[in-house]
């Protein structure tokens, strides 16, 4: 009674290709099992360093996206009106003639009329690339509507950040604190650590206004009130500080704790840091007074008010710290009912980060050299860790509060060090990273650098002489001047309504801004369709490129159709965002397992075939013919950002003998798929930790071309930029604010972190709107374009508005009950269900499973389209109108973070309606 | 009637960590795009990208919550009132728990038992519980046998599905020796799943169970499953951290010393 053919050693497929998943943004490795020319099945590739042979739900289901019927097939020509979704299908010749057409008479008027953004944002090496060769400074990724705020503050405070340049010590740390929703990013690196975490026994402390997913298995979950964030941690440092939790000689040595910040209020030096005529800084020392800051066998002080030989008093950037932290304002006491996390819990809190800090401090028989030359026996540690990602960026007090969660970190000796927050490289590499963003044009009409980049002072800005924003998207102006990932949310309503300036051509990829990436989506799609007097569209020309029927395709006059990720070459390179773990760096490519059956064509080549029908200079060799015949491919071998540094680390030289940097090696390519599509460079035992000081590492680092030196990279617990910015508010400097400015600049230009109440909270009536409204994504449905997956939307096709039980009983609410959902910007229509582990001040939903009715080839029915919503709906991109009429975008002051998490709505039972009637959606302005 | 083989001193199974268990649903697509394009499969969908997508899961995630009862407080406030006033509510948090559902390779499956025509069997090698869809009439029987809902029908192919514990995984030779787990084993991200002999008091997937006083499902129907769970760990939320909470009755007296004068005198080295 057996089955009669049951196989038990039957093979999976034919042929198998290891390649890298791009089912969001872990970029793991998956070995992709072929049959009979298919995909039959993915599995995580055990030997990659980023997931180490595990995969998760949206990786399996990538055979679904593969074969998805929403998959575009051909180049679409706008025939009807924009945003009817009436396209000609036509042939990519003439699709490319047109792009080329369009843009070419753009870069001979005025390179900045094309406005180029790219919404999945892992080819920026790339994209970068290609903007600064036609010229354009507005250009971007997503990371302005993702999580800037926590990357910037990272990058300006330490140089590193959450996520992708740094993670936990997951092998040693004893206590870790997640704040905020953070279940997407990473995935699989977070899921691994976690296992590990719980099972050495260490605590897991969630803080966040949802219990779901990674906060389900925490040990503790404080359920905080969003945007909050920063005054709880403001607490916890002063709890630190009144029992001298705090490892100083960890701050003299690693960080500018010590040094010398001049007092001369009103003078054009106050703030800064005091230095000696080489201009290193100063710090003091009982035995021999004023001393260079970076000298050792030194003992500063870190209080007290000193007066320099010029006469100059300065005290201590520690101490400037400690004045703030010590105030009441920040006591448990006086944040706790602004939290809603009760007082004692605060202090408990901070008892139990500094015993696991400094009783439980950990010694790793490993030695290791100093920058100094100092030989170390051992690395100690401070086994607390950190992680936050969305919840602590999408507010507008985020950059702060994410400098206040680094400054945490700091005074705990717990930045890489055993057991705390770990570099990965190839960070730190400055604080933050030398590059700036490119300003002006060479006679070639290429941009003189990159155009994304770290403002390091005003004179850095993207500002006319007037002060006015140069960019698009007002990135790098003196309303947002550290927009190091730019502004994407406000591209469209900037453009349509010319402030600052109108554009030619939208250039988009793979960004749904006509959806769930936009704020305000309703008055979002109809901007897209203004007209101007003379019956032209606003927005003149909109190109779009995308491998699915998305939202945005409707909107685009031009659709040039991607392929899916199977089916072409990608690079996953240092120069871009990287893949490294803390012990060592990788870097990746993607290349095609499969051929397209359809007429579509991989983005990245079709970029390179524009950039050389249009002549742009790194296009073309100097004979005028192409400079990449061969496309990406070529490019990600061939092309030198500097003389033997390319996109992929790996098998350089001619040989493929040489690591990091060396002469293009024609077979770099192949090496790779040999090798499982990855490279990985282990650090050296003696250069896991302290890497900021740490000779061993920064030697290393620096052989592979990943630093220029190895001198030590200070830790700014005082940002003297920051000050710089402020001073110039207050009337010094070279280049100053527009009056209009000033007051903004010289509030949020603080040199020490601090709180402050999220924007929306002064401008809506919060009586009327006592409810706080945040969404985030659900672990197995991370991208907008994974919700159209047949397996994946199984598991939800529709999303529900999540409430506290006694918030609904409140409110006379019942599980499936509908809601109107209001705003100051407008109302939805919703379903309501009951969900015990929310904060009762706070209601939330999955996002961007809402779907316009019949895109993304779903059925007119599907329940994505009739019950499933967007909060975008009812939040609103722009601050109303201060004095004179002008509306700042809804954002950081300070990087322009889009502010989606400072939502105030409230709540109301909805009248019965009929059962069919899917959500309705009211939006309150004109 | 299906006749149940001699008991196997082979008991495969798997052991489920429940104190890991995000909830991510990894281990439920891995399945799926495993057994679909394999001998067991396909696992069809219905309306796949319509108004009710449906389809065969071999194993399926069900995520649940824990409340305990919402007291008042000392002024005798309910939570909104709390809330409103004082802007916290004195409520003990949510549990949330995740839970991985699939067939259990019971030791006396009725499922097996209630099965007439033999399409139904437990492999007396191994103790895995497979349906030959050859002999499969699409009675459903079995289904209403099983209490865990682990079996699933597909309408489209007219025969019951269920969990092979990947037996076309498991044994085989054309695989590298560690890739012989079921499919959600090497794909759980949180490493929550794991697979091995539980009839081995030896193997690590017993001690596992023994280590952390692993469980078994509804023991009390009487199929004696094989798939363990292990429960959430004690949560450490502060209430018995007594030497941390030891430190933070310390206070400062800031009339008697301002602060900033402690470190005054502190020797840092640098």
């Amino acid at each position: 009674m057996t089955h009669a053919n049951l196989k038990l050693h039957e093979p999976v497929g034919d042929e198998v290709k290891t390649t890298t998943c791009y089912m969001c943004a872990c970029r793991c490795g998956i070995k992709v099992h072929l049959k009979d020319g298919k995909v039959r099945y993915i599995q995580g590739n055990p030997d990659h360093p980023v997931n180490r042979g595990v995969i998760c739900a949206k990786g399996s289901a990538g055979i679904m996206q593969h074969y998805s019927p929403a998959r575009l097939r051909k180049p679409l020509l706008r025939v009807g009106e924009r945003g009817k979704g009436e396209f000609r299908e036509i042939e990519w010749d003439e699709a490319l003639a047109l792009a080329t057409q369009w843009l070419g008479d753009i870069r001979r008027r005025n390179p900045d009329e094309l406005a180029f953004f790219t919404g999945r944002d892992q080819s920026q090496a790339l994209t970068g690339w290609w903007a600064q060769q036609f010229g354009t400074i507005n250009y971007a990724a997503h990371g302005g509507f993702c999580s800037v705020n926590m990357a910037a503050a990272g990058m300006y405070t330490f140089g590193g950040s959450f996520w992708e340049f740094g993670e936990p010590d997951w092998e040693h740390t004893r206590y870790l604190m997640m704040f905020g929703v953070a279940e997407d990013h990473d995935s699989n690196p977070i899921k691994l650590g976690l296992g590990k975490l719980k099972q050495r026994g260490a605590k897991l402390l969630a803080i966040n206004p949802v219990r779901t997913g990674y906060a389900a298995i925490a040990d503790e979950w404080l359920g905080i009130r969003p945007g909050t964030d920063g005054l709880f941690v403001g607490a916890l440092i002063q709890e630190l500080l009144n029992h001298d939790w705090v490892d100083f000689d960890y701050l003299v040595r690693y960080t500018n704790a010590h040094h010398l910040v001049v007092r001369d209020p009103g003078g054009a030096d106050d703030g800064l840091i005091a230095r000696d005529a080489a201009g290193t800084p100063l710090c003091w020392t009982r035995d021999a007074g004023a001393a260079r800051a970076d000298a050792v066998g030194i003992a500063p002080v870190v209080v007290g008010e000193y007066t320099l030989d010029d006469g100059r008093r300065a005290v201590p950037a520690f101490q400037l710290l400690a004045e703030r932290f010590l105030a009441a304002e920040y006591s448990a006491d006086a944040v706790a009912p602004q939290c809603g996390i009760d007082a004692a819990a605060i202090r408990r809190i901070a008892a139990e980060i500094a015993d696991a800090a400094f009783r439980q401090e950990i010694r790793l028989p490993v030695a290791w050299t100093d920058v100094w030359g100092r030989q170390h026996s051992e690395m100690i540690g401070r086994p607390v860790s950190l992680h936050a990602m969305r919840g602590i960026s999408a507010h507008s007090n985020g950059f702060h509060t994410c400098r206040l969660l680094h400054t945490l970190q700091m005074l705990l000796g717990a930045i890489d060090t055993p057991g705390g927050f770990r570099y990965q490289p190839p960070y730190p590499k400055g604080v933050p990273p030398a590059n700036r963003p490119g300003k002006s044009r060479k006679p070639d009409g290429t941009l003189d650098a990159g155009p994304l980049g770290y403002v390091h002072a005003p004179e850095d800005l993207l500002v006319d002489a007037e002060g006015n924003p140069r960019r698009l998207d007002k990135a790098f102006s003196w309303q947002h001047p550290l927009a190091v990932h730019g502004m994407l949310q406000s591209v469209i309503a900037n453009a349509v309504a010319g402030d600052p300036c109108r554009i030619d051509t939208l250039f988009l990829f793979m960004a749904n801004m006509s959806w769930n990436s936009a704020m305000n989506t309703t008055g979002t799609r109809r901007m897209l369709v203004e007209k101007d007097d003379g019956g032209e569209y606003k927005i003149p020309r909109i190109i779009y490129v995308d491998a699915y029927a998305s939202e945005m395709v409707e909107f685009a006059d031009l659709v040039l159709p991607d392929t899916t990720y199977l089916e072409r070459h990608d690079c996953i390179s240092l120069l871009d965002r990287p893949i490294s773990d803390a012990d060592g760096a990788s870097d990746a490519i993607r290349h095609p397992v499969v051929q397209p059956d359809r007429d579509v064509r991989p983005f990245q080549d079709v970029l390179l075939d524009l950039g050389t029908r249009l002549g742009l200079p790194g296009c073309l060799r100097e004979d005028g013919s192409p400079r990449y015949p061969g496309g990406f491919p070529q490019y990600m071998v061939e092309h030198e950002r500097a003389p033997s540094v390319g996109l992929l680390a790996g098998w350089r030289g001619r040989d493929g003998s040489r690591e990091g940097t060396g002469e293009p090696n024609p077979q770099q390519l192949e090496r790779y798929k040999e090798h499982g599509a990855f490279w990985h460079a282990e650090v050296p035992a003696a250069g896991r930790y302290y890497k900021m000081a740490n000779r061993d590492y920064l030697d290393w680092a620096r052989g592979l071309g990943f630093v220029g030196s190895t001198h030590a990279q200070v830790m700014e617990l005082y940002s003297e930029r920051l000050q710089r910015f402020r001073l110039a508010a207050q009337g010094h400097g070279a280049v100053q604010p527009p009056a209009r400015e000033r007051e903004r600049v010289a509030r949020y230009f603080d040199p020490l972190p601090f709180w402050y109440a999220p924007f929306e909270w002064s401008h809506v009536d919060l009586a009327r709107y006592p409810i706080a409204a945040i969404t985030q994504r659900p672990m197995f449905m991370y991208h907008a374009w994974g919700s159209q997956n047949a397996w994946l939307r199984q598991i939800t096709a529709r999303n529900f508005l999540y409430i506290h039980p006694q918030t609904a009983q409140a409110l006379d609410l019942r599980d499936d009950d509908w809601v109107w959902v209001e705003s100051p910007h407008g109302r939805i229509r919703v379903p309501v269900r009951c969900h015990n582990g929310t904060e009762p001040g706070t209601v939330w939903s999955w996002n961007a499973i809402g779907k316009k009715r019949g895109a993304w080839k779903l059925a007119p029915d599907a329940p994505e389209s009739q019950q499933g919503f967007l909060l975008n709906h009812v939040i609103t991109e722009l601050l109303p109108p201060r004095a004179g009429g002008y509306r700042y975008a809804n954002a950081d002051p300070v990087t322009g973070q889009a502010a989606w998490f400072d939502l105030r709505v409230r709540i109301e039972k909805a009248a019965d309606e009929p059962e069919t009637q899917p959500h309705r959606v009211e939006v309150a302005r004109a | 009637m299906t006749m149940l083989p001699a008991p196997a001193r082979r008991k495969l199974g798997l052991v489920i960590d429940l104190d890991t268990c995000v909830g991510c649903h990894a281990c439920a697509v891995a399945c799926k795009e495993w057994n679909d394009g394999g001998q067991f499969g396909p696992l069809p969908d219905e309306d796949a990208y319509g108004a009710e997508p449906l389809g065969v899961w071999f194993n399926r995630i069900h995520s649940y919550e824990v409340q305990p009862e919402v007291t008042p407080d000392s002024q005798g406030n309910g939570p909104l009132q709390q809330l409103y006033k004082t802007g916290f509510v004195e409520n003990a948090p949510a549990m949330t728990v995740h839970f991985p559902r699939s067939c259990l390779h019971c030791e006396k499956p009725d499922c097996v038992t209630v099965c007439p025509t033999g399409a139904s069997y437990k492999r007396a090698e191994d103790g895995i519980v497979l349906v030959d869809e050859e002999k499969c009439i699409g009675c459903k029987l079995c289904s209403w046998a099983c209490p865990y809902g682990a079996r699933e029908y597909s309408e489209k192919r007219g025969v019951m599905q269920k969990c092979t514990l990947c037996v076309d995984r498991i044994y085989n030779e054309s695989f590298a020796p560690a890739e012989r787990q079921p499919a959600c084993v090497m794909a759980c991200p949180t490493r929550a799943r794991h697979f091995g002999d539980l009839g081995d008091a030896d193997s690590a997937v017993s001690k596992l169970v023994a280590e952390r006083e692993g469980y078994a499902l509804m023991p009390e129907l009487g199929y004696a499953p094989v798939n363990r769970y292990l429960p959430p760990r004690p949560r450490r939320n502060g209430c018995g951290d007594k030497a941390a909470a030891a430190d933070h009755t310390e206070t400062l007296d800031r009339d008697q010393l301002p602060p900033l004068l402690r470190w005054v005198d502190k020797l840092l080295s640098r």
